[in-house]
């Protein structure tokens, strides 16, 4: 509880966004990402309005994390461009948490948890600063946030893949941000760490910020988002669930070859009519 | 006599230290065989420094070498973008043509100087204490120490000042890149280090030796701890200790001493990789063997608690009877049993075996555990 008041007090006074009120988030125009002659992302407009849990989604090699990645500025674009809160992403670091797919690092590394979620605070120090008390602080206070502050100086090869996923969301909450992307953060976790994240990422928006998600699983999407993005090399739909997770958009996104698709989402359909997400 | 030893020792050590520091972070970024490549490409690069400066002349030789070095590193990573040549492949084509190039012009202009194709393999350690530095007529001692002395510090203030970047760009470039800290400068400057610390170690342990330096004792320290600081300190420790006992063993055997110096670090490294109390092969062999020990005997008293109260008990917990049922050999069923009654889980009374009442207690655990229930990832979903 303390941890979270904390958090919220720091992101209160840290909030540099005077044109809230008129800029989203997040604002996507024509973005294009190729490799080489083959377009990755083509021709992208996609807006998410602040305070939403986003998905996106749509089958393999649909550009899903590259989409992320682009507006991060991980990797090239060919065209179009990208604003955070009306401007350009270099202006807007502090504003933004990531937590990459936990198979991008090696975990081998000789460190602990509680020095992986500190790097998150790097970004306010900038270069040469080392993280002082009040970071480390703060870290445990992140690791306490996920249920993690029992393994803080475990070495982080020792820990299990929902753990180290947990560890990885602190480091994000570290980074003290207002719009969170994450890539597959749900991949390969255990029961503990999906509950886990799914109460962590309600806080988040109880706190008024934007988490953006990469998402695989077409089943339980509609009970832990409520926006969404439906994404093949192209944006085929955006928006609130109910009028964009449409059995004609997911054809769209899966070709119509993946039947699956349409039954998860007839059975969402018949799930919705009776009771909707509690919370 | 004495003089020239300890001036040998301490600049093995300073080339040790100075390799050391950097070698920590070429290990955790798997670059062992780009800093090789860096130190042989960097030949080119002081040749030209020779040529530009009229004649050795160090600074010439570390903007030579800086210089050839960011080229390896931008050629290569052309090269790995082509596509058709692999990250391995990238660098073997590229640094024997530098390193080719670089003795070509050695002998080609310099063959009479200092610097020789010997020179440039092997360097001249045994001959550290006989070049010295003067300047304005003063003897300031031999040149090695105070260069290699300058490059332990500049090392070491490039560790500590950018540990933080280093280890995060390290560990994680994306989000290194993210935050604004450009994993590529980092790499360069990183790359711009190796060269210059190869530059330095070069003249005093030759081009072939140089990553030893830089590699072996980082991957000796690797194996024995996972706090990064400490296996920085125990890399450089490990560098010093291989300098002094390879100047002890080649002045025994009157043995090339940079040679005898990266000996001794290979088999620091062998030490480690076999006796590491937490990574060492005969501590996971041991844990293994323990494992596989500990789980027979669960095998054994399950397999006792199930026949318990059977009519054939007598039978069934009879020792031979057992390694036939079990399909275990009799020497391995022998040693499965004597551990289980010195852990007081059996009693062997006449051939016959029987649980103590920790050995039942321990056999209803290890058989309601080995099915999990699921129910768990059930409740996740609403």
């Amino acid at each position: 509880m303390i941890a979270q008041s904390i958090v919220e007090e720091r992101s209160s006074t840290a909030v540099p966004r005077m044109d809230a009120a008129v800029a989203n988030p997040v604002e996507i125009n024509d973005l294009t990402v190729a490799y080489r002659d083959n377009p990755v992302l083509q021709d992208i407009d996609l807006t998410v309005p602040e305070g939403k849990l986003a998905a996106i989604i749509g089958p393999n090699g649909a550009g899903k994390s590259t989409l992320i990645k682009a507006v991060l500025g991980l990797v090239p674009t060919v065209a179009g461009s990208v604003r955070i809160y009306g401007k350009p992403y270099a202006q807007q670091r502090r504003l933004i948490g990531y937590v990459p797919q936990r198979n991008s690092v090696d975990w081998d590394f000789p460190t602990t948890a509680l020095d992986v979620v500190m790097m998150g605070t790097y970004g306010r120090l900038g270069w040469i600063r080392r993280p002082g008390k009040a970071e480390r602080d703060f870290a445990m206070h992140c690791l306490a946030q996920v249920g993690m502050d029992g393994y803080a100086d475990r070495q982080i090869s020792q820990l299990s893949g929902g753990q180290q996923q947990r560890v990885f969301l602190a480091r994000a909450l570290a980074q003290n941000a207002h719009i969170y992307f994450m890539d597959e953060p749900f991949v390969g976790v255990d029961a503990v760490t999906e509950r886990a994240i799914v109460a962590l990422l309600r806080e988040l928006q109880r706190q008024g910020k934007t988490v953006i998600c990469v998402h695989h699983d077409l089943d339980s999407a509609p009970d832990y988002f409520d926006w969404v993005a439906l994404l093949n090399v192209r944006l085929i739909a955006s928006g609130p669930f109910e009028t964009t997770f449409t059995a004609d958009n997911l054809r769209k996104t899966y070709g119509g070859t993946m039947k699956a698709a349409i039954e998860h989402f007839q059975h969402f359909e018949e799930d919705r009519r009776g009771s909707r997400i509690e919370n | 006599m004495t003089t020239a030893i300890f001036v040998i020792v301490l600049t093995g050590a300073l080339v040790a230290a100075a390799c050391a520091l950097l070698g920590s972070f070429l290990v955790l970024r798997r670059m062992a065989m780009l800093a090789d490549a860096i130190s042989h490409a960097i030949l080119p690069g002081i040749v030209a420094g020779y040529f530009f400066a009229q004649g050795p002349n160090l600074l010439a030789g570390f903007a030579g070498a800086a210089l050839a070095a960011a080229v390896t590193v931008a050629v290569v990573e052309a090269l790995q973008n082509t596509r058709r040549v692999g990250g391995e492949s990238a660098i073997g084509i590229v640094f024997p043509a530098m390193f080719a190039l670089g003795t070509f012009f050695v002998s080609k202009y310099f063959a009479n100087v200092h610097l020789d194709n010997d020179a440039v393999l092997y360097g001249n350690i045994e001959f550290a204490a006989f070049d010295v530095l003067i300047i304005n007529g003063v003897n300031w001692g031999p040149q090695s120490l105070w260069v290699l002395g300058a490059l332990c510090v500049v090392n070491l203030l490039f560790v500590v000042l950018f540990f933080k970047e280093l280890k995060l760009a390290t560990f994680d470039p994306g989000l290194a890149a993210a935050l604004g800290f450009s994993p590529a400068l980092i790499h360069y400057a990183l790359m711009t280090m190796v060269s210059i610390t190869a530059v330095g170690a070069f003249t005093a342990v030759g081009a072939v030796l140089v990553v030893a330096f830089m590699i072996v004792p980082a991957a000796t320290a690797y194996l024995l701890t996972d706090d990064l600081r400490r296996m920085i300190a125990i890399a450089v420790s490990v560098g010093i200790l291989s300098a002094a006992g390879g100047f002890v063993v080649a002045f025994i055997f009157d043995a090339s001493v940079a040679g005898a110096m990266a000996t001794m670090a290979g088999i620091c490294f062998l030490l480690a990789l076999l006796f590491s109390p937490s990574h060492g092969l005969v501590t996971r062999f041991k844990r293994l063997r323990r494992q596989r020990m500990r789980l027979a005997m669960e095998n054994l008293v399950v397999h006792l608690l199930n026949h318990e109260h059977v009519a054939y008990e007598e039978h069934e917990a009879e020792v031979n009877h057992l390694s036939s049922e079990l399909r275990w050999q009799t020497g391995f069923a022998r040693r499965v049993i004597g551990l289980a009654q010195r852990a007081q889980l059996v009693q062997l009374t006449d051939g016959h075996l029987a649980l103590t009442d920790a050995g039942r207690e321990l056999a209803r655990r290890a058989a309601a555990t080995t099915v999990e229930p699921s129910s768990d990832l059930l409740a996740a979903s609403p």
